[in-house]
């Protein structure tokens, strides 16, 4: 087995760093100056209600929308200061995991994984292979290599879609909506993926969500966006939103009306 | 237990009337009219008299549906007249009959046209009224957005505007393009062969029974005319010309085009619109793929291979075409025909028609997949997309089929 990779050194910077961002489209500001910082090893959630701007959020932190106003720092680099070169190295330090699963659907599952291995490893294809092989069976997709997305059921699409998002080893997994469309035992072993996946790699992990199971199941810090006010109004553990001096925010955590 | 008691009434009338002689179905069409007219409700009515200190709005009757009432305006009037100087509104219930969702959505409507100098209190009414009204909350009006006024000018500037970035958008995506071809060149693109082959597949082979029909039909139609006109210095013979240099060097490639528009440009700027549609488009981008070398790459170069083949076969089809109407109708020889034709065509003649088919498939390609690229979230966006598709590539065919023909002939190739 492989081990846990020990701590980061004091030097290093974090994982994920959010300096003043607006985040816009055209005129319409969705969420404005966040600041937040994401500490490596973590499993941060991104929560709000529905419409805040937690997808927007991600989309920004990915690189596939421009900010209007700030910055977004990945392991210190900002995506929309550095050459073309090294934003290709840097993107592949991390894996996405689609809301909708994503998977290029003229692929087999196998295929989809292979695809960022070939592109960015110099494994042999039989290497390539068997590590794509054995991601898939991480997810417990052992078997069904050789079926196209269309063929599976959408709890298998979203642990496929697990195994892509993992083929490079990143170092953050960004997960939009985990359990969105799962019943409970699917989206409970999902989640016990997820914390073993940190556990035994030391991935930062990224989740947006607002199913509080989940969240308290395996989150250690959350980032809560308003509706109302347009910005970061708690970060902190689910525990201790729960308790927050903010009734908006203790309101969501009880699932309370407020 | 209605149900059953129902039953057992419409056993009994069955059995009265059969036993009275009276015919069956008699008996249905009353008990059915029975049914639907069951007991006649009373119908919607309001009044509204003063009393010290504020006002009574009395309901009664049905407030349904399927009931006609009182226009709001009417008891809003009223309303009005009985307190001019504001004050509470009592509304009063107890005469009311049965009634369903339209009531709340009545009073919600009252109390917002009453507002602010006039209040409901709706205390009197049968609780659940009530609280559907409660729930639905007091009406607050989203923020208030003043648009922008809407004349013809502003739609002018809108829509100007509106070419204007689309335009550039597809500048960008071509300069997307003519990098990826570059890198394709330098044999550092990042595309599959397997894609490669599968859309060669789409475009070229499986485009054969539709390209052979219409090049047939428009070889036909060329010579039919052609002859027509030409019969009457008794120059028939030169349909060969015509049809040959015709079909060839223009029509072929023109037609190939359009029908590549309608199969291809409209497929691949579906398929990449749903892969938009799907994010799979984002994940490409997140895994530092890029989408244009991944997936535009293939259908161009695809259609830049296909394309000649296609036309020169359309050229074949369509001068066997005009041959038929030549040898059938205008009684020329086969033999004559085929050196006609022959002397005719030019290499000059092939190699512009392969130039302009080549132009037109690469044409298409691009309008397909950028628009397709270009395509929004949803299932609408899709259809706009691949509609866009057509009519953009249809559009760059003809322009393109101008611009070639004026420029060869005033190079006098």
């Amino acid at each position: 087995m492989i081990a846990p990779t020990p701590g980061i050194a004091p030097a290093a910077p974090p994982p994920i760093e959010v300096r003043d961002l607006t985040m816009a489209y055209g005129e319409r500001v969705i969420q404005r100056d966040l600041n937040f910082t994401i500490a490596a090893g973590s499993i941060c959630a991104i929560m709000g209600g529905s419409g805040c701007g937690k997808s927007t959020l991600m989309r920004h932190l990915i690189g596939l929308e421009a900010p209007a106003k700030g910055r977004v720092l990945l392991q210190g680099q900002d995506l929309w200061a550095t050459p073309d070169r090294e934003r290709e190295a840097l993107l592949r330090r991390f894996g996405v995991m689609f809301q909708l699963g994503a998977l290029w659907s003229s692929l087999t599952l196998i295929e989809n994984v292979l695809l960022p291995l070939g592109e960015y490893t110099d494994l042999s294809p039989a290497d390539a292979r068997a590590v794509a092989r054995f991601k898939l069976a991480l997810t417990g997709l052992e078997g069904f290599e050789d079926y196209y997305p269309s063929e599976i059921s959408g709890g298998m699409v979203k642990r496929a879609a697990l195994a892509r998002a993992m083929a490079l080893d990143p170092e953050i997994l960004f997960i939009d909506e985990p359990s969105a469309g799962l019943d409970p035992i699917s989206s409970r072993r999902l989640d016990d993926l997820i914390l073993e996946l940190r556990d035994s790699l030391g991935t930062t992990v990224v989740i947006v969500t607002h199913e509080l199971p989940s969240v308290f199941a395996i989150a250690d810090d959350a980032l809560f966006l308003d509706n109302q006010t347009r910005t970061l109004i708690a970060q902190g553990s689910p525990r201790d939103l729960a308790h927050s001096d903010n009734p908006a925010v203790r309101a969501f955590m009880n699932r309370e009306a407020p | 237990m209605t149900g059953g008691a129902a039953r057992g009434r419409r056993f009994f009338y069955a059995r009265t009337c059969h036993y009275a002689g009276i015919a069956h179905n008699r008996c249905l069409v009353f008990l059915l009219r029975r049914n639907v007219t069951d007991p006649p409700l009373p119908p919607p009515r309001f009044a509204i008299d003063a009393r010290p200190g504020g006002a009574r709005l009395a309901l009664g009757g049905a407030w349904r549906r399927d009931q006609a009432r009182p226009a709001p305006a009417a008891i809003v009037q009223a309303a009005r007249s009985a307190l001019p100087g504001g004050g509470t509104l009592e509304v009063d219930g107890s005469a009311l009959g049965p009634w369903d969702g339209t009531l709340p959505a009545l009073l919600r409507e009252l109390a917002d046209a009453l507002a602010p100098s006039i209040v409901l209190d709706l205390a009197a009414l049968p609780a659940g009224a009530a609280r559907l009204v409660a729930l639905a909350g007091a009406s607050v009006p989203p923020d208030k957005r003043t648009p922008p006024p809407d004349n013809f000018f502003r739609r002018i500037g809108q829509s100007t505007l509106d070419r204007l970035a689309d335009g550039r958008e597809f500048l960008r995506y071509l300069g997307e393009i003519i990098l990826a071809l570059g890198a394709f060149l330098g044999g550092r693109a990042r595309m599959r062969r397997n894609d490669f082959w599968w859309v060669v597949q789409e475009v070229g082979p499986q485009a054969f029974p539709i390209v052979t029909l219409i090049s047939l039909l428009v070889g036909l139609i060329l010579a039919y005319m052609g002859a027509q006109q030409l019969a009457m210095f008794g120059a028939q013979i030169y349909i060969a010309d015509l049809v040959g240099i015709g079909m060839v060097r223009e029509i072929a490639a023109l037609m190939t085009g359009i029908v590549v528009a309608g199969r291809s440009g409209a497929a691949f700027a579906a398929q990449l619109g749903t892969m938009q549609v799907n994010q799979e488009i984002d994940a490409f981008r997140t895994w530092g793929i890029p989408p244009v070398e991944f997936l535009v790459l293939p259908r161009l170069l695809a259609l830049v291979v296909m394309m000649p083949l296609l036309t020169l076969y359309a050229g074949l089809v369509g001068v066997l075409g005009g041959a038929l109407v030549a040898l059938t109708i205008f009684d020329i020889g086969a033999f004559e025909y085929y050196h006609q034709t022959l002397a005719a065509l030019t290499l000059t003649h092939m190699a512009v028609g392969l130039f302009k088919g080549t132009l037109y498939g690469s044409l298409v390609a691009l309008a397909g997949c950028v628009r397709g690229l270009q395509c929004g979230r949803s299932a609408q966006a899709v259809g706009e997309a691949t509609t866009s598709a057509v009519v953009t590539s249809i559009l760059f065919i003809v322009v393109a089929a101008s611009l070639t023909t004026i420029v060869f002939q005033k190079l006098g190739i």
